[in-house]
């Protein structure tokens, strides 16, 4: 870790605040971000029984604009944003023409001539091409990641606290709406989205604001146990909700019914890139599929390993850890369909020792709906 | 926090020597930089270990690290503890949560590792 190779790695707005925290912090595609401040099963401990503030910031903004907008999003976007009403947001994806993952995004109407769309850090270039190569619409292309800074505040608690630096009454954004307004006087989107499988917002404000509203919400948030988290619980937190991550359940070699998530394929709206490789893989059926599996075994499946069914390799472990909320090992990999159902028995090849363990449904956990 | 009469290693391993066997252990600044740990995999009572070699892991939420015999004999002890209570290694790491008790065949290997001062040293840079 010599500091010239440090310094060539981007830094959030942020960045500062981690260093006082005593974050210790990781090349993550390229970005020095925070894994861990008091530790992963602490962080990921608050995030389920309180609330967790991540700076998200490294995420990329696109802005698609302008008359055609919505015929460029439904294009180049699997989910149907004809859908949306303005403070609406889905998740969707952005496929090859061979159906595979450019990447999994989150599209916002903002109204009918702006959609935000929220995407992977490591991918916003790439995406930002892709759609720019697609646009034969009345809309123009922006890529905005500079003009945000992105703090996700998770939790049971996550709404209380921000309501507590609010005059609006924050109770009326459902799951998935966003509102344009402020948080303690300064303009900030407020998204009632997030990727820990808990309850809370996601905030995106200016980088002038950013660290104000950063020490903010941690001073503010003492009331309510709040504690800053690292991508080390994030990553822990997704995997119990069976979320996926880009580079592991999916990227360019996987299509969306492999990884279960036809639900964000709306083939119904029209043509859209991706469509017909798609609707031909949903025809002719799939012969992989994600599943979850939990450790029987001591040992733990991690992402990359092989794994067996009936002492043959039949897959490959995408995600794998501990799980802190279940005190269990777990993970997911790809298994062909015959075997990808709840109950079959199979092994992980840790460090060429097969270890069993066992296909279990997922979501591991699933927080109670208040 | 580093005792005088351990030796060290630059994997971060610690040995202490008692009547030819060593006591082997990780460091204080190893389980601080691998953060909350979860899995111990340790070898048998009667294996074998070589100076230098691997001889089982540590994990921690993220990620999976080599453990480093700082010597080389054969395993007379193994801290079986450490199977069900891992996060042990974070909280006493130089003293309850030794990994394995080696009876050394070569006790000169021991002069060659690193003084508490000299790892010290070499963990500031």
């Amino acid at each position: 870790m010599s500091n010239s190779a440090e310094s060539t790695l981007q830094r959030t707005p942020l960045f500062e605040e981690h260093r006082a925290l005593g974050a210790k912090t990781i090349d993550f595609g390229g970005w020095d971000m925070p894994v861990q401040y008091s530790g992963i099963i602490d962080e990921h401990q608050a995030v389920r029984q309180r609330v967790g503030l991540f700076d998200v910031s490294h995420m990329g903004e696109i802005e698609v604009t302008g008359k055609e907008a919505l015929q460029l999003v439904n294009w180049v976007a699997t989910n149907d944003a004809s859908r949306l009403v303005d403070g609406q947001a889905h998740y969707s994806a952005l496929l090859y023409e061979h159906g595979g993952f450019v990447d999994d995004i989150l599209v916002h109407r903002v109204n009918e001539e702006h959609y935000f769309l929220c995407v992977n850090a490591s991918n916003q270039e790439k995406d930002f091409a892709h759609i720019v190569a697609l646009n034969r619409f009345q809309a123009e292309v922006r890529l905005s990641s500079p003009d945000y800074v992105q703090i996700a505040v998770q939790g049971p608690k996550g709404v209380p606290l921000v309501q507590s630096l609010c005059d609006r009454d924050l109770s009326g954004i459902k799951y998935y709406w966003f509102v344009d307004d402020a948080v303690a006087g300064m303009s900030a989107r407020i998204a009632r989205t997030g990727y820990t499988g808990e309850d809370g917002f996601e905030l995106y404000v200016s980088p002038a604001d950013g660290p104000r509203l950063w020490r903010l919400l941690l001073e503010k948030g003492k009331e309510f146990g709040v504690t800053p988290c690292g991508l080390g619980a994030r990553n822990t937190l997704r995997m119990e909700s069976a979320m996926a991550l880009y580079g592991h359940e999916i990227d360019a070699s996987i299509l969306p019914p492999e990884a279960g998530l036809n639900w964000i394929v709306k083939p119904a709206k029209g043509d859209f890139v991706g469509r017909d490789a798609v609707t031909a893989l949903q025809e002719s059926g799939i012969s992989r599929k994600l599943c979850g599996f939990e450790m029987q075994g001591r040992g733990i499946g991690r992402d990359g390993y092989s794994v067996l069914v009936n002492g043959e390799a039949a897959g490959w472990v995408t995600s794998g850890g501990p799980s802190p909320t279940l005190g269990k090992n777990i993970g997911l990999c790809y298994l062909p369909v015959e075997s990808a159902t709840e109950g079959t028995a199979i092994q992980i090849v840790i460090r060429n020792q097969p270890v069993d363990a066992v296909v279990v449904k997922t979501p591991f956990y699933k927080r109670e709906k208040s | 926090m580093y005792p005088n009469n351990y030796r060290y290693t630059k994997d971060h391993e610690w040995v202490v020597v008692e009547n030819g066997v060593g006591t082997v252990g990780i460091t204080v600044h190893a389980q601080d930089e691998l953060g909350d740990i979860v899995y111990v995999d340790l070898p048998t009572v009667g294996a074998t270990v070589a100076k230098g070699d691997t001889f089982g892991s540590v994990e921690s939420v993220k990620a999976v690290s080599d453990l480093y015999s700082p010597i080389s004999g054969e395993v007379a002890e193994v801290n079986s503890a450490l199977n069900d209570a891992p996060e042990k290694l974070n909280a006493d790491p130089h003293g309850e949560a030794w990994l394995i008790k080696v009876k050394l065949t070569d006790p000169a290997e021991v002069e060659s590792l690193l003084s508490a001062e000299d790892y010290q040293n070499y963990l500031k840079g």
